[in-house]
């Protein structure tokens, strides 16, 4: 079992850019909540508050032109690919100024444009379309590498097993990333899988090496990612990462996550787990001052702000988009 | 003009498209090296090799999500799900993800791909292998539709599909790959929801599709030996849907029987009943009359499933009856 520790030096600038990302995912996940509680936001909402640390640390082991495939719980790995804040509110809430104009909603946030290749909401889907993405690049020859990221409780769904034996066969130039954030959905993963490690104990069946990480270490997240993306791109074939995590707050909306015991949840929330405190100690060890870190967070509250602000005042998607784009054509006709 | 089978005209339709674009590329079970299980394939390995022809393993959500992430990056995908009925282990693919997929990003991406698949019944091979699942497929909106019934449009409907922008389903009548067509040179090329008129007659008109048409090309020459001469209407394309054609031959004979190999229930002459009852309603000198498959699983022994599907004697009686009460 390799279990990869913290990635050796990179300079102060890119652990700092790093810190930020993770800072902006946190605090826009945080407003995202919070705009749900006043309404902005319908529907139904998965939040990566806990783990930010992998979003942004696979994303800054990427190539601008590699793919990412996200699921429902997939706000971070969109804003983390360089999106902007103000587009992803704005689908939150419904409006025309959304990434998609508000067709899609929380779980299916898609920038081509940055890579960003879809967020999927049925479990285990994207898996084999990440696969096919792989597969146009290994014929093209291109370079490019398809990313995606699931939870744990995807191992266990059929898609899971095909897409991972596929990627092998094929030597495609795909990273499977497991966010094993201990809970599928209401349930103990542990309580519902054969195995310890959901994703690491599986990688053997598919001739692959098992890759643990401490999904909460950014730093070590990264190292990990470049490795599979690097052999990726070198048409090493696929990896099966599994990152360790977990949700400070409940599967979705809905959800309080009551399930889960008390002193578990302030384990993982202390200062010594959460990823964000955790890489802001590290930065403090390593000499960057205090000041510029506020600097950086109070940058993001603001760009929190603003962004809020401008999602909140695009207009409502008109009619003209309910019958647009179900065909190449642009239009939804079926019958002449 | 050459006789081609229609099994032998599926590797010449994918062959004319893979020649012409190098983003055409095949997938599937047994496609490769073996020819396809129906031989509906040889020769496609030989020609474009390993690369662009691939086996893939038994693995449908993955043969069909390749074929999905590889359109969304530029390729043109064909894929092929061996039956129909092995659609419902990967409807997810084809339902939630490729048919939503352009819509939902506000038109981000396009899934240029084509997923071809033997359909329904006729070879005895019980109800896990026979069902027609045309109706499945034409039900989500996303999805284009076709079922050629000869060897010449499965080569123009197949050019039509791969170069449509669009992801569609491509039905192959299995009971058909044998059945021999004339087929001209060259390169041949159809439009999407384009029905054809393969008869005209006065009294009725008969809208059909794939294993059917030829059918209801027999029933129509017994039915005219009896005095009535029906319109034959070769669907083709169930989406788009040549609503047009249908409702031009309906209004000139006052009549429309449809002839489906789906099961009952929402089989596609449902919707075109509706359509027709909407908008020539009085066109009509008699009630638009639906001659299907029951709605029942197919059953494999072949005097049962001879009885399920519509045969040339279940039309013939069944439109002759109508149009004399």
């Amino acid at each position: 079992m390799t279990t990869t520790e913290a990635s050796p030096v990179h300079d102060v600038d890119f652990k700092l850019e790093l810190y930020r990302s993770q800072v902006a995912l946190r605090r826009f996940e945080t407003r995202a909540y919070d705009l749900f509680l006043e309404n902005y936001v319908k529907g139904t909402s998965h939040l990566s508050i806990g783990q930010e640390a992998i979003a942004a640390g696979v994303a800054a082991a990427m190539r601008p032109d590699d793919w990412t495939f996200a699921t429902y719980r997939g706000h971070a790995h969109t804003l983390a690919r360089g999106v902007a804040m103000t587009p992803v509110f704005a689908e939150l809430m419904g409006r025309s100024n959304g990434l998609m104009a508000g067709k899609g909603g929380s779980m299916h946030l898609t920038s081509v444009e940055h890579g960003v290749m879809g967020s999927y909401a049925i479990i285990g889907a994207h898996l084999p379309i990440a696969c096919g993405a792989a597969w146009s690049a290994q014929y093209r020859g291109t370079d490019q590498v398809a990313v995606v990221f699931f939870g744990d409780g995807t191992v266990n769904i059929g898609a899971f097993h095909e897409a991972l034996n596929f990627a092998a066969i094929w030597k495609l130039p795909v990273v499977f990333i497991c966010e094993n954030n201990l809970y599928m959905e209401y349930t103990r993963t542990s309580e519902v899988t054969a195995v310890t490690h959901p994703a690491a104990d599986r990688a053997a069946a598919y001739g692959l090496e098992p890759i643990l990480v401490d999904g909460n270490d950014a730093d070590a997240v990264y190292a990990v990612a470049r490795t599979a993306i690097e052999r990726a791109r070198a048409g090493g074939g696929p990896s099966l990462i599994e990152a360790e995590t977990y949700r400070h707050g409940g599967h979705s909306r809905a959800d309080p996550g009551k399930y889960r015991p008390d002193e578990e949840v302030a384990l993982w929330k202390s200062a010594e787990r959460d990823p964000v405190s955790r890489y802001r100690t590290r930065l403090l060890e390593l000499g960057v001052d205090e000041p510029t870190l506020a600097r950086i967070e109070a940058d993001v509250d603001a760009e929190v702000d603003a962004a809020t602000e401008a999602a909140k005042a695009g207009a409502a998607p008109g009619e003209d988009l309910l019958m647009k784009d179900v065909w190449a054509n642009g239009g939804a006709e079926w019958r002449n | 003009m050459a006789e081609l089978t229609y099994r032998e005209a599926i590797a010449r339709g994918i062959a004319q498209e893979m020649r012409r674009d190098e983003s055409v590329l095949f997938l599937g079970e047994d496609v490769g090296a073996a020819g396809g299980v129906f031989k509906g394939t040889v020769g496609l390995f030989e020609e474009f090799g390993p690369v662009r022809v691939r086996d893939t393993p038994i693995s449908e959500q993955a043969i069909l999500g390749a074929a999905m992430g590889a359109a969304m990056t530029g390729l043109r995908p064909i894929a092929e799900i061996m039956f129909a009925d092995f659609f419902a282990v990967c409807w997810d693919i084809v339902a939630n993800e490729i048919a939503k997929s352009r819509y939902m990003t506000n038109g981000q991406m396009s899934f240029p791909l084509v997923i071809r698949s033997g359909n329904g019944g006729g070879l005895r091979f019980g109800a896990q292998h026979s069902q027609s699942v045309e109706n499945w497929a034409m039900m989500i909106p996303g999805l284009k539709v076709v079922v050629p019934s000869n060897p010449r449009d499965v080569i123009g409907l197949m050019a039509a599909a791969v170069r449509d922008d669009d992801p569609v389903i491509f039905l192959e009548s299995k009971a058909l790959y044998p059945t021999k067509g004339e087929v001209p040179e060259g390169e041949i090329v159809d439009a999407l929801g384009t029905a054809t008129v393969l008869r005209q007659g006065e009294h009725a008109t008969i809208a059909t599709l794939g294993l059917m048409v030829p059918r209801a090309l027999a029933a129509a020459e017994e039915l005219a030996a009896g005095g009535i001469d029906c319109t034959v209407i070769d669907v083709r394309s169930l989406i788009p849907l040549d609503t047009q054609t249908i409702l031009r031959e309906t209004s000139a004979t006052g009549r429309l029987f449809t002839v489906e190999e789906n099961p009952r229930v929402l089989g596609w002459g449902a919707e075109v009943a509706s359509i027709v009852a909407e908008e020539v309603f009085y066109d009509l000198d008699g009630p638009v009359v639906r001659i299907t498959t029951p709605h029942i699983p197919l059953p494999a022994a072949d005097t049962l499933e001879d009885m399920a599907l519509p045969s040339v004697e279940r039309i013939v009686t069944t439109i002759h009856k109508a149009m004399n009460s």
